[in-house]
């Protein structure tokens, strides 16, 4: 374990030099394709919690335990096609949103298994390619509780989960992604920037008590046209909050398809001196939830984001598959990374 | 796009950039930043209000004006003693964040107290400025704080406070501001940008020659800052810069606009204004302008003067005509007045000489003239009239009166060259203002007061030896900011476990009364006064040292804030109630196994058929006896009151004749039965007596109104220790009479037509008869029941003020259940030992009777039932098995409504 942590600062000026020279390419959607397994309750289940008291059908992170080769056959998926970094199966992988499964006690396992999975799947397409080092970015999700938003419209002042509440979950994830061997975290589709500052707070407390720094990546959801998060920041007003922490690169995810991002991919790369991620949906869901936007189709879109310079880490969110990163890691490899303003180090430095 | 070199610059520049919804980023080119106050309980007394009252919806249309009037951040700040700041902060964060409209500026989070900031910080998303932060406790807070701060992701504002204390002059402003930024760039790795310096803005024209230079010093050190500390911002709270002038806002505008115009112009690009007291530059009068700058940058040495002559005409008081010596014609009086109201102390000499030829003993111009004229400009100074610097000149004048008429009053021999009582002022520990406490000691010294000034920021341990050194009369603590009250209440209960019974005033801007009569009172058993300006300083101070009349004065005052405390706490959680199972969870619990309980010397029942009424003229309490008459007014002031005093002095002296004869001629009998008897308290609320081999239940009320955290939920029967704990307890119970005869003799005034000397009987015997407890009381500590005997030894007045134990009357607010008394009546045999009868409606006959129960514990109080619910109606009625209608019918003021 002390080697993975130890690993984390070389993975950084690693991730921070390559940064500097190409564009980096994120995994696509894990549930998309964990879909195509079409598991049961009793896949889901496992031998292990066969007689577990909820139902458990739709927990994707639990199938890091119980079917790991599954979630190590995505992440293989997302290599071979050109992605640079995958995202851990953790999604909800806190005690916050594992309640609902009754699974508060396993998200330590969960986060962890997860991380080694991946960095197993990272390690191996490394050794065999040490030009193109591969990553892990444990996945930090928003939890479904918001810290910023009464869940009752009578009653506007009522939270229903406070920040030290958050703040502590999310501890326990990111030192279970950390010791799992996560090289990066990535506290992604922050509708609420309360509860990333939660994950960010989080964050800083683990690092000064490892004395230990991590590459993190922030990524918003713009939620919809009115071009705000959910909890209503414009994009510049959610970059500025989130700022006092040491980033690797800030960005959007989620929610919307790959053109609707660029106004506000355009703010962020006028504002921000650190690189800029995205991650978009394979378009807008069709009328029964679905993703149809085509490889070809989204990959068009994102030539938009490299042609404007807009982008140093690009991906994809719901609805897309290794077809769809492998046409996206094709068409980036043709461009020069956005420039940064600041060089990543100097703004990583405490 | 991307590259466009203006974002170039603001990246690469170090603006401070905040957030709300949207953004906020402060360029050089910025205009100034304006930062709404008006959410803030130190600054309004609307929100204020709304806030106690938990308005909160209406408190939020304040901050939406504040939004829409322009405010592009607004200031919250909850810290006042009587709010639970900390729940107030998140409550009303919590509920603009729903407000897009207002939650789209950025959010200032203003404490002073940590962890409301903390709790603050914890519910915003967006990037904050948290007001404030200092060296002030040192650097190893300051750094922890900073650290907190910059991972919550928020800006900071620094105040010019080190551990010495706040800067207010030009070089400790630059030293501290330096040391602050050191601190913060280079250990803290505080973005400096993120740093706001409050470099203190403090009066100017207060009459004070020390506070010339505040606004000069404030405007040069600005311009060092934002030269010397890279990318950081300077802020400030502009009010207080014309704090002297309140209640005249022209020349405040002006003043600000003066001051805001230069402080700009020297860096100043954040402040706190109150838009509404704000006067275009240009469009002050050029005379106003000339004499405000005069003032603001110092330039002229009679700069103040100048301004507050002018400032008259400006309100519109003050007659034209320089040199208009008419007053000079008026009466005496009218001129003694006049050149203390005015500061002139041209001709002070001549009229105190000429009023001290017409009394017979000089000490009564300062009683009487003086004391006249300085009662003027109290009440001028309270309502808003008169200002600060006139208040300091008009003690000025008095100085001079008396200190012409000293060798006078020494000359006459009659011990009145020592000073009338020794005083002790401090501003508590954390707080620097000292201006008001300052006002206040002049203003005593000027009435022959000794002044013990510890100065500023004063450890609670320092004033509690200085008190105990210099054996003061009494201590006076002042306090500006709102940790000040903390402290008060802190120092209070120290006081009371050291035994303190000197009176405790207290002061300030942030105090009130409430506060005084919720928080410190209570913690302090002797006598607590909420003062507030300096006239009534020398009132309040005169009537607590009047040696024959203190101890009735502290004791009314003790009432007065007792019910004081009732209404308030009444009015502001009328609504909260505990169940009684929770309320009784919620007891008083004395620790038995180490409290020792003095058995009664001398138990059972005693009677005492014909009490020498001689003995009880001293324990009268004259007060409510003028009140009885509808002469409103403290003993002894009433008498020299310029309304009721002639009426005053004229029933007193009927009454002590009439007093001297009943006692001489013995016309009327005061007879008391009395017991004390083995008890323990049963089933939590009930009170189990043995008396005569019987036994009795006394049914206590509990409280029921939900306390503040710590504090019990009183019922008589928490003073008694429980059966269950095998300790033996004792309670007594009396009844005392003065009334035999009363009746007699109204009749036979009445059949002279004498109604005066009816009515006059009465009241006499009712102030006997409370005179009559008064004495037995301490019978019974000293003797009967002798838990207390030391208490003999010591004089007269220290009994008065110092004894233990309590003697609760039913139908009174700890026990207003008049039920009870049927049971005193059977244990006591009240009826067959004195003859003393009770009423249909339990009221006692004859009615110069007092009955009640005594309790000895030491932590035993008085206390109010206040309201109580229905749950305990019920079990009261089943304890008392009595029907539940009846149980209601007796109970029914003390029932709260649903």
């Amino acid at each position: 374990m002390h080697g993975i942590i130890a690993n984390t600062k070389n993975s950084m000026d690693t991730i921070q030099s390559i940064l500097e020279n190409r564009i980096l390419v994120l995994d696509g959607a894990m549930g998309t394709m964990l879909q195509r397994y079409k598991f049961t309750e009793d896949d889901f289940r496992g031998e292990r919690f066969a007689d577990w008291p909820h139902p458990l059908q739709g927990n994707n992170d639990l199938l890091s335990l119980t079917q790991p080769h599954a979630i190590a056959a995505v992440h293989r998926k997302y290599f071979e096609v050109g992605a640079d970094i995958v995202e851990t199966n953790t999604f909800s992988g806190t005690t916050i949103a594992m309640a609902d499964y009754g699974m508060e006690e396993l998200v330590y396992e969960l986060n962890y298994e997860s991380a080694r999975i991946a960095r197993e799947v990272a390690d191996d397409f490394t050794a065999r390619e040490p030009h193109k080092p591969r990553f892990v970015a444990g996945s930090i999700g928003p939890t479904n509780k918001t810290a910023s938003m009464s869940p009752d419209v009578n009653d506007p002042g009522f939270r229903a989960i406070s920040f030290e509440e958050l703040k502590t979950a999310y501890k326990q994830q990111v030192e279970a992604l950390l010791d799992g061997g996560a090289h990066i975290l990535l506290v992604e589709t922050i509708f609420d920037t309360l509860n990333a500052k939660a994950a960010l707070f989080a964050i800083e407390e683990v690092k000064e008590a490892r004395a230990i720094q991590v590459p993190v990546m922030i990524s918003g959801t713009i939620t919809d046209a009115s071009g705000r998060t959910l909890s209503g920041q414009t994009a510049e007003a959610f970059l500025i909050s989130i700022s006092h922490i040491p980033m690797l690169s800030v960005g959007f995810n989620c929610a919307l398809g790959a053109s609707q991002l660029v106004p506000h991919l355009e703010v962020l790369s006028a504002k921000t001196g650190n690189a800029v991620s995205a991650h978009p949906n394979a378009g807008l869901p069709n009328a029964f939830g679905a993703y149809d936007e085509t490889p070809e189709q989204m990959a068009d879109q994102i030539r938009e984001y490299v042609e404007k310079s807009l982008v140093n880490i690009v991906g994809g969110c719901c609805g897309t598959t290794p077809e769809h990163i492998k046409a996206i890691a094709d068409l980036v490899k043709e461009y020069e990374p956005r420039r940064m303003k600041i060089p990543v180090q100097g703004n990583a430095v405490q | 796009m991307p590259y466009n070199s203006v974002t170039m610059n603001e990246i690469q520049e170090k603006y401070l950039k905040l957030s709300g919804l949207e953004p906020l980023v402060i360029t050089p080119e910025s205009n100034f930043i304006n930062v709404g106050e008006r959410t803030n309980v130190a600054g309004s007394k609307k929100f204020l209000r709304l806030i106690k009252e938990r308005k909160f919806e209406e408190a939020l249309d304040i901050a939406r004006n504040q939004v829409e009037g322009g405010a592009q951040i607004i200031d919250i700040n909850m810290d006042d003693g009587l709010i639970d700041g900390k729940e107030a902060m998140v409550k009303f964060l919590n509920l603009i964040v729903a407000e897009p409209d207002i939650a789209r500026v950025p959010i200032m989070i203003d404490s002073s107290k940590w962890e409301i900031i903390e709790a603050g910080l914890q519910v915003v998303q967006g990037k904050c400025v948290v007001n404030s932060i200092s060296l002030k406790e040192g650097e190893a807070e300051f750094i922890a704080h900073a650290q907190r701060i910059k991972r919550y992701g928020a800006a900071v504002i620094v105040m010019a406070f080190d551990e010495v204390g706040q800067a207010d002059n030009y070089q400790r402003r630059i030293e501290i501001s330096q040391r602050s930024y050191d601190i913060l760039v280079n250990r803290v790795n505080f973005p400096p940008e993120d740093i706001i310096f409050d470099l203190n803005i403090f009066p100017v024209a207060t009459g004070m020659e020390e506070h010339k230079r505040n606004a000069v010093d404030f405007i040069e050190a600005t311009k060092w800052v934002r030269e010397n500390l890279p990318h950081c911002s300077v802020s400030g709270g502009v009010s207080n810069v014309s704090f002297s002038f309140r209640g005249n806002n022209p020349v405040r505008e002006a003043m600000h606009s003066v001051f805001l115009y230069h402080a700009i112009k020297a860096g100043m690009n954040i402040g706190i204004v109150n838009p509404n007291l704000l006067e275009v530059y240009d469009d002050i009068p050029k005379n106003l302008l000339e004499r405000v700058e005069d003032v603001i940058l110092n330039r002229r040495d009679d700069a103040t003067e100048r301004l507050l002559d002018f400032a008259e005409t400006v309100v519109g008081t003050a007659k034209e005509g320089k040199v208009d010596l008419s007053w000079r014609e008026e009466p005496l009086q009218n001129r003694i007045t006049r050149a203390l109201v005015k500061g002139i102390d041209q001709y002070i000499v001549e009229d105190v000489e000429a009023a001290r030829q017409s009394v017979t003993r000089p000490i009564e111009v300062i009683e009487g003239h003086l004391m006249t004229g300085m009662n003027v400009v109290g009440d001028l100074f309270g309502s808003g009239k008169m200002f600060l610097p006139q208040v300091v000149k008009s003690a000025r004048v008095m100085k001079k009166a008396v200190a012409y008429l000293l060798p006078y009053i020494e000359a006459g021999k009659d011990g009145i060259s020592q000073a009338a009582g020794k005083i002790l002022m401090a501003t508590v520990k954390g707080d620097v203002h000292d201006i008001g406490k300052n006002i206040v000691s002049v203003v005593l010294a000027c009435n022959n007061y000794e002044i013990v000034d510890l100065g500023v920021m004063v450890p609670p341990e320092k004033i509690i030896n200085a008190a105990k050194e210099e054996k003061v009369d009494i201590i006076g603590l002042s306090g500006l900011i709102t940790p000040s009250l903390d402290e008060m209440v802190f120092l209070a209960k120290e006081m009371e476990r050291q035994n303190f019974k000197v009176p405790l005033l207290i002061g300030g801007a942030t105090t009130s009364k409430a506060h005084t009569a919720v928080k410190i009172d209570p913690q302090y058993s002797s006598a607590v006064v909420h003062v507030n300006d300096a006239s009534r300083a020398v009132t309040v101070v005169g009537d607590l040292l009047q040696k024959e009349s203190s101890n009735a004065y502290k004791e009314s005052l003790k009432l007065d804030y007792e019910t004081f405390r009732d209404k308030f706490l009444k009015r502001t959680r009328a609504k909260e109630y505990l169940t009684l199972a929770e309320a009784r969870d919620n007891r008083l619990a004395i620790a038995w196994d180490r409290t020792s309980i003095v058995p009664p010397k001398k138990p059972g029942i005693h009677v005492i058929e014909d009490q020498e009424l001689g003995k009880l003229e001293d324990f009268i309490d004259w007060t409510p006896f003028f009140r009885s008459w509808d002469l409103h007014g403290k003993y002894p002031d009433i008498l020299e009151d310029k309304v009721v005093g002639k009426q005053a002095r004229e029933l007193f002296s009927d009454a002590r004749e009439m007093l001297k004869k009943v006692i001489e001629e013995k016309q009327l009998t005061a007879k008391a039965v009395f017991g004390l008897f083995p008890a323990n308290t049963m089933d939590v609320d009930d009170i189990e007596v043995s008396a005569n081999g019987t036994k009795h239940v006394f049914r206590t009320l509990r409280q029921q109104l939900k306390k503040r955290e710590g504090v019990p939920n009183l019922a008589l029967a928490d003073f008694i220790a429980p059966k269950e704990t095998g300790i033996q307890d004792y309670l007594g119970c009396f009844c005392v009479t003065a009334g035999f005869g009363t009746a007699a003799l109204a009749e036979k005034f009445e059949k002279e037509l004498d109604d005066y000397s009816a009515i006059m009987i009465k009241a006499l015997a009712d102030r006997l008869a409370e005179a009559f407890a008064e004495y037995l009381h301490k019978e019974v500590r000293t003797m009967y029941w002798g838990y207390a005997s030391s208490e003999e030894l010591s004089n007269q007045e220290l009994i008065a003020e110092a004894y233990k134990g309590i003697r609760p009357a039913p139908g009174y607010p700890a026990c207003p259940d008049h039920l009870e008394k049927l049971t005193i009546w059977e244990v006591l045999e009240v009826e067959q030992k004195i003859g003393v009868t009770l009423t249909e409606s339990l009221a006692m006959w004859p009615a110069a009777s007092v009955s009640g129960y005594y309790f000895a514990n030491p932590e035993a109080k008085y206390f109010g039932l206040g309201k109580i619910k229905e749950d305990q109606v019920a079990d009261f009625a089943e304890r008392k098995e009595i029907p539940m209608e009846k149980a209601k019918q007796w109970l029914a003021p003390n029932i709260a409504e649903d």
